[in-house]
């Protein structure tokens, strides 16, 4: 059994569970952290801090572009308002406002979303938005971090608070496996779960854990691959991705969002500019999602432990 | 600079009673100091009386002043820049001048947290020329860098902005509709922080047709923000012509009310009017809601050819008709240079 055979899964916790317990602890650490919720405290785990700090719990009802402004004006008055609601309904619902009023502002918001990607399921298309991280990432100044579990959303939650301007951490609904609980968390900072030579494999969020699997099986196939987790989207760690292909030649990307502007998208460009080798996409290509469960989903669309194992020995073969 | 003090203590023997009379169902009275300039009172009711004494309170006629020079301002602002609003610029120029001159307690060096010190929040951006030219006047930035308006690497940007740290603004605007729930941040900031200090936010009224304002004056009143003050500049005229024939704000008044909020009337380009009703709005502060203040304005007040009309929303006057609106402003605290 190999070292990185250590990133088992022992249960299976929300990454929301992750950012209730987070935010808690930001809370108790930070007395500037405040958090607004727009009718999901429970759905976000935020009932904790509303339980442990009243005082410091806004909820905005069903009104996030109040929400996003209002946090705005608290940040500007010296708190760290974490505001709390679906990734869909913190990002495209309320683009223009996070565009003026937090980051043209450079504002220390931190918007935290939930329910990101196709795994929260059976609520369909309507909510599981797979361009969030397109658009946050393209707002200058942004940070946008998609973390892999429930432990490395709790880190990135408590972690976001010391970090001074306006960051996206987006995390999802299903119970997923927990498994990074003994690794490191810097913001920017891309972790390497296992060296490798043959293939690198970038992942984020709950699509790490999919990489992780796929890794192990190709493993046994002789397939030597490098797994990197890039929580932080934005700053891009590009001296990892890089020094990683300069090794291995060749490169996929998996993520829980639309192919295009997500990032894969974000590797690619650096590759092209700096170091072009051959890239793969795991991810959502150019469609809507549907109601289902989770893992019917990430299958149904593309992304299942199969599907990355096809993209690193495709992107092999076009070395 | 003012210095705002409020207390509720008895009116010393030495005031002068100026005048005393009803405005929004408020006595109002005004007495003045000998030696120290006007002193307004204002009584709530019969068993409150509050107190405002400003050291250096500006008289009617010195706010007039200074709101000439300030329409100077926006006209030699938007002509330069061949581009920018003047119309809402010049009917809001008499409140804001109050507001700055008179009632807002603020400190210098500009300080982006505002603690201990009232706030500001213009939430119709694109008035941004009488913005400027209020926060020079009042000592925020130099005055001269008025002549950088909408120009290259200027941090007077067309629409107001944080970005280039130009002191006095706090958050972009220009986007529509953002600005009452940032200011209604700041009052729970403010709230959460200990500090009684007041915030402001002047939003248009063709802005109102934006339902995120709607969003934060429920909000506002469920949250009981009363250090929080509205100010809505009700000129009836948004670009594609007047409010009724575009989306009918209906009974502004009824809808402020139903939600909530106190609601205090003004001509806003009266200087008198909109000065009492600034001091009377403060007093009322602090009361479990929040207030907002429906200003009547005409659009271009104060240039013959620009009033009532939203022809001159976002139109720059050109060197003749500039040459003719500054004829009809006196130059009172000397023009910035060019």
């Amino acid at each position: 059994m190999s070292s990185w055979d250590q990133y088992q899964s022992t249960q299976k916790i929300a990454t929301r569970n992750g950012f209730g317990d987070g935010l808690l602890e930001a809370a108790r650490k930070n007395p500037k952290v405040v958090a607004l919720c727009a009718d999901l405290a429970g759905s976000l785990k935020m009932d904790l801090l509303e339980k442990e700090f009243p005082e410091r719990f806004f909820q905005i009802g069903v009104a996030e572009a109040n929400m996003m402004g209002m946090a705005s004006g608290m940040a500007t008055c010296g708190l760290i308002p974490y505001t709390g609601t679906f990734a869909n309904f913190s990002t495209g619902r309320v683009y223009d406002q996070i565009r003026q009023s937090i980051a043209y502002s450079g504002k220390n918001v931190k918007i935290c979303a939930s329910h990101a990607g196709l795994t929260l399921g059976e609520d369909g298309a309507t909510h599981q938005i797979l361009e969030d991280i397109g658009l946050m990432k393209m707002l200058p100044g942004m940070c946008v971090i998609n973390p892999a579990d429930y432990a490395q959303t709790k880190a990135a939650a408590m972690a976001i608070a010391d970090y001074q301007g306006p960051v996206y951490l987006r995390f999802g609904r299903p119970d997923w496996p927990v498994f990074t609980s003994s690794l490191p968390f810097e913001i920017g900072k891309a972790i390497k779960l296992k060296e490798g030579s043959d293939v690198s494999v970038f992942a984020t969020g709950h699509m790490l854990w999919q990489a992780l699997e796929a890794v192990r099986l190709l493993e046994k196939e002789g397939i030597n691959a490098e797994l990197i987790n890039i929580h932080t989207i934005k700053p891009l760690d590009t001296e990892a991705i890089l020094q990683s292909v300069c090794k291995t030649g060749c490169a996929v990307s998996c993520e829980e969002h639309q192919r295009n502007g997500g990032l894969g998208d974000s590797i690619a460009q650096t590759l092209a500019l700096m170091h072009p080798v051959p890239l793969e996409y795991v991810a959502v290509n150019d469609q809507f999602g549907q109601s289902g469960k989770p893992l019917e989903l990430l299958d149904k669309y593309g992304l299942s432990v199969n599907d990355v194992v096809d993209a690193m020995k495709k992107v092999i073969i076009r070395k | 600079m003012t210095k705002f003090a409020k207390m509720n203590s008895p009116i010393s023997k030495r005031f002068v009673k100026v005048e005393s009379r009803m405005l929004n169902q408020a006595l109002f009275t005004v007495y003045r100091h000998p030696g120290q300039g006007a002193i307004i009172f204002c009584r709530l009711d019969r068993f409150r009386l509050y107190t405002f004494a400003l050291s250096n309170m500006k008289t009617q006629p010195e706010l007039e002043k200074i709101a000439s020079q300030i329409r100077r301002d926006i006209i030699r602002q938007t002509w330069s820049a061949k581009s920018g609003h003047p119309g809402g610029s010049l009917g809001c120029a008499d409140m804001m001048t109050s507001l700055f001159f008179n009632h807002l307690r603020f400190t210098l060096p500009f300080k982006m947290e505002g603690k201990d010190e009232d706030v500001f929040v213009l939430s119709n951006g694109h008035i941004s020329p009488l913005f400027y030219s209020v926060l020079a006047r009042s000592g925020f930035f130099p005055v001269n860098e008025l002549a950088t308006f909408r120009m290259i690497n200027s941090r007077l940007q067309g629409h107001p902005a944080t970005h280039e740290h130009l002191p006095g603004v706090r958050v972009a605007t220009g986007s529509l509709g953002q600005g009452l729930s940032v200011a209604l941040g700041m009052a729970l900031a403010k709230r959460f922080s200990g500090d009684e200090h007041l915030v402001y936010c002047l939003t248009g009224d063709g802005e109102l047709q934006e339902g995120q304002n709607w969003e934060a004056i429920m909000a506002a009143a469920h949250y009981k923000a009363d250090r929080l003050i509205a100010i809505v500049d009700w000129n009836g005229q948004q670009i594609d012509g007047p409010n009724d024939k575009i989306i009918s704000l209906g009974d502004l008044e009824a809808k402020w009310l139903s939600f909530g909020w106190k609601v205090l009337h003004a001509n806003g380009n009266s200087m008198k009017e909109i000065d009492e009703t600034l001091t009377l709005a403060g007093a009322m502060t602090g009361k479990g809601m929040p207030i907002v203040i429906l200003m009547k304005t005409i659009m271009g007040f104060g240039v013959d050819f620009m009033m009532g009309t939203n022809k001159w929303h976002g139109v720059a006057p050109n060197d003749e008709q500039a040459r003719l609106a500054l004829e009809q402003l006196a130059e009172t605290l000397g023009d910035y240079q060019i």
